[in-house]
Formats: C-alpha cells, sequence, structure tokens
C-alpha cells in the first residue's frame, strides 16, 4: 500500500478556481484543510454526525468528512470562509447568519461553528424571506449539527434573528 | 465618558474570528509537520507478548516506530500522580506507552510517526501485537467483587477510602425518629468536547528550545511535566494553548502520554510533529466520568428535618488515578447541599475497573452528591406524605446563617464554609418560576390527553474558585494598546471578552484597545489552569488587581505631569485628566511613555521620553528606588477558600404512555455565582451545562461490556443531544456576592450541570409512580420498569397504568 493512487482535481473553492494532487482516498475535510489551507471547516467525529465538516457542494449542505476531494472534481464548494461577500470596499460583508451568531452569542468554543453557518446559511438563502420563519423551520435548520457548549438556545435566536434580518434588511 | 462594561452583555470579541473561520485550534497549525497516530490496545486487560513491525517498515512515508522499549530516563516511568492524597493508599498511573501490560481499551502500545496521518495509520494497521488476555473488571460491583484485579498489587481493586465525617453518625442514626435506606446508581458519561485531544510540537535545535501547542485547560502545569520527562530545564519549553474546541475537564488531565511522546519524537526527529486525535480514540482513551453506586442512610424527624446522613459510595475510577481522588472529595463535600446536616458521614471507596480513567467532567462529582441528596429529601416526603419544596424549606441554611462551616475538608485542603448565599430566595423564586404550585392542574390536563406528567426539582451548593492562585499581568503601551495575559486557558468561556470588560472598567479605557491573552507560558508563567468554574473568580480579579495597579501608576505619573493631586484625577476614554475638565488630560499612551525614561528617540513618542526631554530633578534617578520602567503591573489573587455559588432547578416532563417517551416541556433555572461580569456569557455556560445535565439524564452512557469494549464509541451509539433533545430553559437570577474577593464573583461554568439527574429522576418518579433510582434511564428501561410487578412504587404512586 506505499504507493497511493493520486488525482489532481479542480475544484471551485469560495469562488475561486483550485487545483490540488490528492491521494484519491483524501477526504474532501482533509483537503479542503490541509491541501488548500482553508482551516475553517472543522473535523469533529469523522463519522458524518455532528456536522462540523459542513460544507455546501454546489450550494447543497453535505459532510465533507463522508466525500472524497475527487468526488468534488470539477465542481464548487462553499466553505465558512465563503460565506461572506466581498463588499466592493476592499473590505467583507458578513452573511447575516455570521452577524447574527456574535449578536446572539451562539457560539462559544467555536468548533461547531462553521457547520452550523454553512448549513444555516443555505438554508436561509433557498427560503422566502418575505415569509417569518416558522419554529418548525428553525429546528430543522439546526436540527442535525451536535454543539456542546451552547445547549442551542443561541444558536436559534440567531437563526430568527438572521431571517428578520433577512426579511428586512435595514 | 466611557461607559462602565463590567457587569455588560458586551458582545464577544473572539466572534470576530471565530464566525469567519479564522479560528486557529491545534490541527490548524503545522500544515508541514509529522504526524503521528498510535496503535491501542484492543483489550480490556492482556500482556503484551509481542510487538511485530515488520509488515509496517517498508510503508514508503513512515519515519519512526516507537515502544516502551524506546522510552528512557524519565519517560520510561509512569506517569505522574498528579494530585496525592494520604486516604489515596493505591495510586496507579501507566506509561506513556504500554510497559507489558494494558488495563483498558485504548492504552497506547505504540507510536509511529510517518508524513501524514493517513499513512500513519496505514502502518498500525499493520503492526502486530501480540496479547495474552487476562480477567477483566467492568463496573464497580465487580471491582468489589474482586474476581479479578486490574492491578496484580492491589487485590480488592481500592485505590482509595476516602472519608469524611462530622460526628457519631451510626448513633445519630440509632437515636433518629425516622429513618430510610436505600441504594442508586448513576451511570458513566464524558465531556466530549467538539474537538479532541492534540498535540503540535517543534524543537529548535538551533536554540535548543521547544515549543508545544496542547488543546489542553492548563498549559503552565503541561509545560512543567513536559520538562521534567524531557529532563529540559523550563526555561527551553513553552506551552500554548491555542483556540481550544472545548474542554469540560477531560482536557485538565496531563500530561498525556501524548503529550509527553509528542514533543519527543519532535526533539529526537528534529522536526515538527503533530497529533490530532479522532472521535474513536477520543472514546477510549480520553478520560470518562459519573459512575457511582450510592448506598443512603438517613435520619430525621416527623416534620422531615434530616437529624444524620450517612453516604456510602463506590465510585468507578476506571483503570488508572492520575488524578487522584478529586471526584470523590467533591462528591463527599458537597452532598450535604444547602442543608443543615446535624451529623454527617461520607465513605466513598473509589474503585479499579479495567475501563478508561475517570477524572472530571463538568461538575466533576457534584451531579452524584446533587443526586444522592436530593433524590433523599424526595424519598424523605415520599415517606412523610410532605411537599418536596416542602421538606427542602425546612432543611435549608437560613439567610443570617453565613457563613455557614459544613465541617468538611473541600478539594482544595480547605475547609467548606459557604461565604454567602440565600437559598431560601432560590427555592422560592424556583417555585415561582416553575409553577410548582400548579402541577396538579398541569397533570390533570396532561392525562386527558392520555399522557403521564410529573414535576421534580433539585438545590445545589457548588464550591468553586479553588486556588491555590491565578495571576494577571496588565500593560499600557506607547500605542495607547492595553496587554493583558492569564495563565489559565480558554476553552469557549469568552475570557478574551469577560476580562477586557474587567481592564476596560477598571482602567477607564475603551475595550477595542484591551487584548486579552490566555494560556501562553511566554505571556504569563506562573498559573494552576481552568477547572472547578474558577477562572472568572481567580483570574477575574487577579486581572483587576493588577489593573488597578497600573491605574494607580498612571495617576500618579499624571500627577506629576499634570501639577495636580492623583486624588482629583479620573481616567475617561483613555485618558487621564482633572475630574470633569475633558480636553485637558494625558493619553495612557503618553504616559506609557513618559514612564520608561529612554536614551534613544527612536521615534516621536519616544523623544518625550528621554532623559534629554524635560527638566528631571537631576538630584534623583530617573527610575526611583522601589519603581520599575513601564506603565505595567502584574498582581495575583490567592483565596483563603472556595467561594460557594449556588443554584437551584425544576423540571415537569410529559411521558406517553405508549412509547414511555419522556418529554421535557418545562426547565426552570434559578441561577446565583454572585456578582457577573458579562450576563450573557453566564447565561450561555447555564445553557451548555443543562445540556449536558439532560444528556447525562435521559440519553448519555458509555455501554462497556463485561469484556470491557466499549460498545458505543461512537456518535452513532452514544447519545449526545441534538437541538430536539435540549429543551428552552428559563432562568432567573439572584446576586449574593462572595465576600471572599475583591469583585464578589463565584463560578458559573458547571451550575448548569449539576442538578440534571436528580431533578429529571424526581420528575419522572412524579409522573409514573415508580421509584427511579438508575439513571440515566431510556423509554425502554422505563418500560421495563413500569412493567415490573416487584418494581418500588412510591407512596404517593400517582402514576396511573399498566
Amino acid at each position: 500500500m506505499s504507493v497511493d493512487l493520486e488525482r489532481t482535481v479542480s475544484i471551485t473553492v469560495n469562488g475561486v478556481p483550485r487545483e490540488a494532487t490528492v491521494p484519491v482516498r483524501r477526504l474532501l475535510s482533509d483537503a479542503l484543510r490541509h491541501d488548500l489551507g482553508l482551516t475553517g471547516t472543522h473535523v469533529g467525529c469523522e463519522h458524518g454526525v455532528c456536522g462540523a465538516c459542513t460544507v455546501l457542494v454546489d450550494g447543497e449542505p453535505m459532510r465533507s468528512c463522508l466525500l472524497l476531494a475527487v468526488q468534488v472534481d470539477g465542481r464548487s464548494v462553499t466553505t465558512v470562509e465563503g460565506l461572506a461577500r466581498d463588499d466592493g470596499r476592499g473590505g467583507q460583508l458578513l452573511h447575516p447568519v455570521q452577524e447574527a451568531f456574535r449578536e446572539c452569542h451562539a457560539l462559544q468554543c467555536g468548533f461547531c461553528t462553521p457547520g452550523f453557518l454553512t448549513t444555516i446559511a443555505a438554508g436561509l438563502d433557498a427560503r422566502d424571506n418575505s415569509v417569518d420563519i416558522t419554529d418548525d423551520e428553525v429546528d430543522e435548520l439546526v436540527g442535525g449539527n451536535l454543539c456542546r457548549c451552547t445547549g442551542y438556545a443561541n444558536i436559534k435566536k440567531a437563526v430568527r434573528h438572521a431571517a428578520a434580518t433577512m426579511k428586512d434588511p435595514r | 465618558m466611557t461607559t462602565k462594561l463590567f457587569g455588560e452583555p458586551v458582545r464577544r470579541r473572539e466572534d470576530v474570528r471565530l464566525t469567519t473561520g479564522r479560528g486557529r485550534y491545534l490541527d490548524d497549525i503545522g500544515h508541514t509537520a509529522l504526524a503521528a497516530a498510535f496503535v491501542r490496545s484492543p483489550h480490556a486487560h492482556a500482556r503484551i507478548v509481542d510487538i511485530d513491525v515488520e509488515a509496517a517498515l517498508d510503508v514508503e512515508g513512515l519515519v519512526a516506530i516507537y515502544t516502551y522499549e524506546d522510552l528512557t530516563g524519565r519517560m520510561a516511568e509512569p506517569l505522574p500522580v498528579l494530585i496525592p492524597h494520604p486516604q489515596l493508599h493505591a495510586p496507579r498511573t501507566g506509561y506513556p506507552l504500554a510497559n507489558g501490560v494494558v488495563r483498558h481499551v485504548g492504552e497506547p502500545v505504540a507510536m509511529v510517526v510517518a508524513t501524514d496521518r493517513y499513512i500513519a495509520e496505514d502502518v498500525c494497521d499493520r503492526i502486530v501485537v501480540t496479547y495474552d488476555e487476562l480477567p477483566v473488571v467492568v463496573g464497580v460491583d465487580a471491582a468489589v467483587a474482586a474476581a479479578a484485579t486490574v492491578h496484580d498489587d492491589v487485590p480488592d481493586n481500592v485505590s482509595a477510602h476516602h472519608l469524611q465525617e462530622t460526628g457519631d453518625v451510626e448513633a445519630a442514626l440509632r437515636g433518629a425518629e425516622n429513618t430510610l435506606s436505600f441504594t442508586q446508581y448513576v451511570e458513566r458519561s464524558a465531556s466530549t468536547p467538539m474537538e479532541g485531544k492534540g498535540v503540535h510540537a517543534r524543537w529548535d535545535a538551533d536554540d535548543k528550545s521547544l515549543r508545544v501547542y496542547s488543546s489542553t485547560q492548563a498549559s503552565t502545569s503541561v509545560r512543567a511535566a513536559i520538562a521534567a520527562k524531557l529532563e529540559l530545564s523550563l526555561d527551553r519549553v513553552e506551552v500554548i494553548a491555542p483556540d481550544v474546541g472545548g474542554g469540560f475537564g477531560v482536557k485538565i488531565v496531563h500530561p498525556w502520554p501524548e503529550e509527553l511522546l509528542v514533543p519527543m519524537a519532535a526533539i529526537a526527529l528534529g522536526q515538527e510533529v503533530k497529533w490530532s486525535e479522532d472521535r474513536r480514540e477520543h472514546f477510549i482513551s480520553a478520560a470518562h466520568e459519573r459512575q457511582q453506586k450510592q448506598e443512603i442512610t438517613v435520619g430525621f424527624d416527623d416534620d422531615g428535618r434530616i437529624t444524620a446522613l450517612d453516604a456510602h459510595i463506590w465510585h468507578d475510577n476506571g483503570a488508572y488515578t492520575p488524578y487522584g481522588i478529586i471526584i470523590p472529595i467533591i462528591t463527599a463535600t458537597q452532598l450535604v447541599g444547602p442543608y443543615v446536616i446535624p451529623v454527617y458521614r461520607a465513605r466513598v471507596e473509589s474503585m479499579y475497573t479495567n475501563t478508561v480513567i475517570v477524572t472530571p467532567y463538568r461538575g466533576a462529582g457534584r451531579p452524584q452528591a446533587c443526586y444522592a441528596m436530593e433524590r433523599t429529601m424526595d424519598r424523605i416526603a415520599d415517606k412523610l406524605g410532605l411537599d418536596r419544596a416542602e421538606v427542602r424549606r425546612r432543611n435549608l441554611i437560613q439567610p443570617d446563617q453565613f457563613p455557614y462551616d459544613q465541617q468538611l475538608i473541600f478539594q482544595d485542603g480547605r475547609p467548606v464554609i459557604y461565604d454567602s448565599g440565600n437559598y431560601q430566595g432560590l427555592l422560592e423564586k424556583l417555585t415561582a418560576l416553575v409553577g410548582w404550585d400548579d402541577v396538579a392542574g398541569l397533570r390533570a390536563d396532561a392525562e386527558s390527553r392520555g399522557r403521564l406528567l410529573g414535576a421534580g426539582m433539585a438545590l445545589y451548593v457548588e464550591g468553586t474558585g479553588p486556588g491555590p492562585y491565578e495571576g494577571g499581568h496588565v500593560q499600557v503601551l506607547g500605542s495607547g494598546k492595553v496587554l493583558v495575559s492569564t495563565g489559565l486557558t480558554s476553552q469557549g468561556q469568552g475570557h478574551e471578552t469577560a476580562f477586557a470588560q474587567i481592564v476596560a472598567t477598571e482602567l477607564g479605557v475603551p475595550i477595542e484597545d484591551v487584548e486579552v491573552t490566555t494560556g501562553d507560558t511566554r505571556r504569563f508563567g506562573y498559573a494552576v489552569g481552568t477547572f472547578a468554574s474558577r477562572a472568572a473568580v481567580m483570574s477575574g480579579n487577579a486581572i483587576a488587581l493588577a489593573a488597578r495597579g497600573v491605574r494607580e501608576k498612571a495617576l500618579r505619573i499624571a500627577a506629576d505631569v499634570l501639577e495636580a493631586d492623583a486624588t482629583d484625577l479620573e481616567i475617561d476614554e483613555g485618558v487621564v485628566q482633572v475630574k470633569g475638565t475633558p480636553g485637558t488630560g494625558v493619553p495612557l499612551r503618553t504616559l506609557a511613555v513618559l514612564s520608561n525614561p529612554l536614551r534613544y528617540a527612536f521615534d516621536e513618542a519616544a523623544q518625550q521620553a528621554t532623559q534629554f526631554a524635560g527638566p528631571g530633578d537631576a538630584s534623583l534617578p530617573p527610575v526611583a528606588v522601589g519603581d520599575a520602567p513601564g506603565l505595567e503591573h502584574i498582581d495575583y489573587y490567592s483565596p483563603v477558600r472556595s467561594t460557594f455559588a449556588s443554584g437551584a432547578h425544576a423540571v415537569i416532563v410529559e411521558i406517553d404512555p405508549a412509547t414511555w417517551e419522556i418529554e421535557i416541556v418545562k426547565y426552570a433555572v434559578v441561577h446565583d455565582c454572585g456578582t457577573m461580569i458579562n450576563p450573557m456569557i453566564v447565561e450561555g455556560q447555564v445553557h451548555g451545562g443543562v445540556a449536558q445535565g439532560v444528556g447525562g439524564a435521559l440519553y448519555e452512557r458509555m455501554a462497556y461490556d463485561a469484556d470491557g469494549q466499549l460498545q458505543n464509541a461512537s456518535f452513532m451509539d452514544f447519545l449526545m443531544p441534538y437541538a430536539s433533545e435540549v429543551p428552552a430553559v428559563v432562568i432567573d437570577h439572584q446576586v449574593t456576592k462572595s465576600p471572599l474577593n475583591p469583585l464578589g464573583i463565584k463560578g458559573a461554568g458547571e451550575a448548569g450541570v449539576i442538578p440534571g439527574t436528580a431533578a429529571i429522576a424526581s420528575a419522572i418518579e412524579d409522573a409514573t409512580g415508580r421509584r427511579i433510582a438508575s439513571m440515566p434511564i431510556s423509554p425502554t428501561e422505563l418500560y421495563d420498569l413500569m412493567r415490573d410487578e416487584n418494581a418500588e412504587r412510591t407512596a404517593r404512586g400517582t402514576g396511573v397504568l399498566t
């Protein structure tokens, strides 16, 4: 087993075309973190339960610990580092969910946070935010990620806060 | 006017980087480092017959393999017993790599270093270890029976007999109007932070110095341990805790084998080495806690007042005792809670088993203590037909009885003397908050919907902020930046914000100018660590004292510059001025420059401070005797004893009599941690603790089989709560300041988890009319209990059923 099959993959990560030559068994989580230097995505369990490694593949939340890097060859991936937008003046405009997490104390150690942020951002971006978010929708958005620090109360609060901001961006 | 930020829900400064993926956790460091991985024992108890690495040697990318045979000097000695105690008569610890015997599944046997983690694991798979299996001991009952032993030279499997007593309990029980006895169990769980452990080491061969990053709660202590074991001078080792993804106690143990082996390899190989564990490793080689068997006998009068309490407890300490008997001590001393217990005895037998070591997990023995005391209160109420809140009320220490001496010796070796509190107030607020008097009506309503309903409560007193000390360093730079450092560490408690609030308030500077560093031995060398809800109490006060020292010096220098009296000066927005005269003062940054007389004017600010800058008094030295250059101060806070926080939780559950699913429909918390630096952070701590309490009561259990195999070493089967399992929490606060420290703070970190198991057990019992004597409880177990004809019923037996 000393010779690994390698492949060069092309992935658009956070809007930027990236290339990496990786062993075919390389997990996407490891490729993002160690081959592409984007350490914002975290690894909590490597068996797809905790959700800390969640990234968006073509806009859909997926567990990067359950994907091989070669599986996203030619696709686009968004990590937590890509949630903010360029504000056109050399700075960053945070996604409403990132602002909401800060405002609502929805993180403590921050390790699970990237997985929540990508999942919730995708969920909020996909819904019609002119309509108030319901408790069921909030539960759905936060229900698949583990957090050991916050007890989830403030995370739910942050989701409502972000949705309200997106409804009325004043 | 600078807003006083102390006491305000200031938004956290660490969140700027943590919400944008710019945190720096252990595995984010050292991309070019070699990777370590471990061969771990698959057996709970076995002799190592042979380690054959032949098949692993030709794996491309392999750099080194280490076994016990490769360890020399102090590395070949057992790991330290961190906290010895006279009653710990048979302490035992493991070796960094197993020395001929393994005593739990997961114990490290060999370390592999390779060019990356995948290859290191390939190598591990090819190393063949031959074992001779030995008999296995799992659970306190098997440990007590001692048909097999964990350590050959500990024939009864007992590491310690811990005893605390305040009088002749047996005589007191004989004289009691009523007595009752019962046995109950609580099962193992674990801290389970989302980030596991990790170590990165870099040896600078030119400088002969070692830098280690570790995901630890005690970087100063890890530094001392590494220096001792690798036989380096302390000044040649620095240890830094980077961003840490949760600790909850499991990261207080040190040195982990990996904390010694990874630096050892870095030195030997002359290259950076990094190890970060995966989830399975964490389950089988980190630490667990909570398992106890408790036999309680209580004597009480016809009004429900306790006259004597005798607790005999068997505590499962796992295969080794690196952390001594801290948990048994805490259980024994915190059991008495907020009550007057005239005569008390606690005997805790700490037992070896062939399982992962047991060291503090948030609460550290207090949840078990609360479970013992509060379930005793429930049984007294049941026996006498009294309301459970009323029985508690009759036993409470009164508000005018402080300081109250429980006549016990705490984990810090100091007396358990409650400094302040108002337990009466807690109980009143709790019954109001949960609607205790309305439960009967709620129950009737639930029954009309075909559901059972019950309520439970639990009160606790929590010793927090044990010493021996913490320190703080506050320094104002010529740039205006205020640097703050303390040696203890952070795992999400918001120290960068809370400690900045203290300094901003004490010094009168904008919080944006304050930068806090924790857990870095390069910045602060003397510290103890983050545990026992002590950081705000200890470092908070030390930092406040250091800031006050800076303030005093700033005013002294400014008084000179402004030709005013120091008592007429104030600091506002970082400027020292005569009170009420904005625009006429001198900024702290200038005072910082002036405080350091210089020879060379290398910039404009420095020019102000050179020896040629002002008239000066030629008869006096530029730095006065007893003074020092710079606008900075170091101070320490060392408490005479711990301060005691307190709280009360109440829970209402509804149970579906078809599925026996237990739903928490209301969770009420009343919480008293004295002065709060940041109420938002305190509330977050309570939320997190409650989630762990709920997890421990209903979902989390380490499922060891009789062979010592951990059957649920993953999140698939170890049920950590998702959002769907955690109820909304209503919180009310009470503030009884601590008279023991300048800021009046008591700890808050563990509060949320302490009474969960007790309160939920009580509620389930109230709903079902069946005695709940073993926690956690699942729907399946509840179903079995309800169908068991021999199951003990409560006297009130309010549960309706099959």
